[in-house]
């Protein structure tokens, strides 16, 4: 098992959503995040003063899945998410020791 | 120590009322003796009480303006203060505000105490201040200005301030400050009064007096922790789009009602504060398109306060095309005013000085140049029609206030530094003053 994790910019999150569904993902878990990567924030003008906002918004997106399935969702996320511009994000693979359905106590890939 | 003192205050309080009440039965018997009362207009009466209802609802929308330009867990002690002062100075200027600020003249200077406990201040008109609606017509509508002004002076130095101080200070500054500037100008026998000095609806007595203690005050305070390094962004735009605008609706009871009497006065007022708000709501976006290559939301809504604000004193005595220029050069200059604090390096954290010192100063001096009897009888001719006399005497108001609020703000501040500190702690200022104020929060999610 491998857990994808992507940061994403969030007006994608629906696409990536419906992407991944269309390829058998069956649950994920989002999350509102805030980083920097070489997009290095925006400026903000209030009153004639500048800031500088440095954490920009994102969202993370959270899967576990099957050995064999990890290609195909990296892929899936990168197009769906991707605009081509500066700032659309970074996905991450880490493997997964053990997962639970504790509903059941089902293990391993058959709680996915 | 902290109970006693707040059992000291209510019991003073309470106190006081008793004195009051015994003054009242006095009154009553001398208005059943005085007879017939003098003649009230209805329609009069009926536009001073709305006008008295408008002008105090800016003063929760002021803190809706305030409340959404601080960061979020400032929110409650942004909005908190504005409450505390309709509360605090309503009853003030009830028991002596109103007094000092109109009761007959020492030298002046100041009213004395004859009308404590609004002793003598009754349902018959006084004709020195209006002849056609009841006394306390007139005094309640003046109350809500005594309350609105040190509200507005509180934005110099939101997110920091102690309660205790604030609360002290506010008392105090509306007693010492806003009260003789008030009888300068508007009292009869005040002195600036006397020498022929005008202000309408106030650009001296709220805005010049709120914006020069906010000065003195920015820098007695000090800087906000974190200024100019951590980012200090608004925490909620919408909230300070919606006080802005609750604003300029009060506005027009503001400078409107300053007739203190429905009619051909009350619409010229009115017409012109509208045309002056809209002009520096234009301009001041537009200098901000230019330099900062974005018009802001919040661009447009302070040059909107800054029109207004600058047409405050002049709004009953001047035509609508110098509403225009006035509102337009307002927009202008306010912004460079609220720009202009970064080179002088005070934290007036919501542009009191820029917006209401600026935008009162230059109204109060643009009665000099475009104050035309055609409008009102009981002005005087500016500049342009005539009279360049006029320009010296508001000069001269408009001096000796500047001077008069910076230096009895700065001492007063001074000594509540001393006797009681003036800031919260650097961990209660972290936290934010919701929590360490008030122990509450904004919001929870």
């Amino acid at each position: 098992m491998k857990k994808v994790e992507a940061i994403i910019k969030p007006f994608k999150l629906d696409e990536v959503k419906t992407a991944l569904s269309a390829v058998a993902v069956q649950g994920m878990t989002v999350t509102e995040v805030r980083g920097f990567g070489r997009q290095k924030g925006h400026k903000e003008v209030y009153r004639g003063a500048e800031y500088v906002v440095e954490l920009v918004p994102k969202v993370k997106i959270e899967v576990v899945v099957p050995d064999q399935a990890v290609t195909r969702v990296v892929e899936t996320i990168a197009k769906a998410a991707k605009t081509g511009k500066i700032g659309d994000g970074k996905i991450f693979v880490i493997p997964v020791e053990e997962a639970v359905r504790i509903r059941t106590g089902e293990r391993g890939e058959g709680a996915l | 120590m902290k109970r006693t003192f707040i059992i000291f205050v209510v019991a003073g309080l309470i106190g006081l009322s008793f004195l009051v009440y015994s003054a009242s039965i006095v009154l009553a018997q001398d208005q059943a003796k005085m007879g017939a009362p003098a003649k009230i207009d209805t329609g009069d009466t009926a536009w001073i009480l709305m006008s008295a209802a408008l002008v105090m609802f800016m003063t929760p929308g002021l803190a809706l303006f305030y409340g959404g330009m601080v960061r979020g867990k400032n929110v409650l002690g942004t909005i908190m203060q504005s409450f505390v002062i309709i509360a605090l100075i309503s009853v003030q200027w009830m028991l002596f505000g109103y007094s000092l600020s109109f009761g007959p003249t020492v030298g002046g200077i100041i009213g004395d105490l004859s009308w404590f406990g609004l002793k003598d201040v009754g349902l018959t008109p006084n004709p020195d201040y209006a002849g056609t609606v009841p006394h306390q017509a007139f005094m309640i509508y003046q109350a809500m200005f005594a309350i609105i002004t040190p509200a507005l002076l509180m934005g110099a130095v939101a997110e920091r301030m102690k309660f205790k101080a604030f609360f002290i200070f506010t008392l105090l500054w509306s007693t010492l400050v806003y009260d003789p500037i008030a009888h300068w100008v508007w009292g009869t026998g005040g002195w600036i009064r006397k020498m022929g000095g005008l202000d309408f609806a106030g650009g001296i007595v709220v805005h010049i007096s709120s914006g020069v203690s906010a000065l003195a005050a920015a820098i007695l305070m000090g800087k906000r922790k974190g200024f100019g390094t951590e980012p200090m962004a608004p925490h909620s735009l919408p909230m300070t789009i919606a006080g802005a605008g609750i604003l300029w609706f009060g506005w027009f009871g503001f400078n409107a009602g300053s007739a203190i009497a429905a009619g051909m006065l009350s619409t010229s007022a009115f017409v012109v504060t509208h045309i002056a708000g809209a002009a520096g709501a234009l301009s001041w976006a537009l200098v901000e398109w230019v330099y900062k290559g974005k018009p802001t939301t919040l661009g447009i809504v302070s040059g909107a306060v800054a029109g207004l604000a600058t047409i405050t004193p002049a709004a009953g005595f001047v035509p609508p095309w110098a509403a225009l220029f006035i509102g337009l050069t307002a927009g202008v200059f306010c912004y460079v005013g609220v720009v202009s604090k970064n080179k002088f390096g005070y934290d007036d954290s919501l542009d009191v000085v820029g917006i209401h010192g600026v935008g009162g100063t230059w109204g109060a001096m643009a009665i000099g140049l475009f104050a035309t009897k055609g409008i009102n009888e009981a002005g005087n001719n500016g500049l342009f029609f005539g009279n360049p006399d006029l320009i010296g005497v508001q000069a001269l108001a408009v001096i000796v206030t500047w001077a008069y609020a910076f230096g009895v703000t700065f001492i007063l501040l001074k000594v509540l530094d001393w006797t009681m500190g003036l800031r919260v702690s650097g961990e209660e200022e972290d936290s934010g003053l919701d929590l360490s104020q008030h122990n509450e929060t904004g919001y929870n999610f």
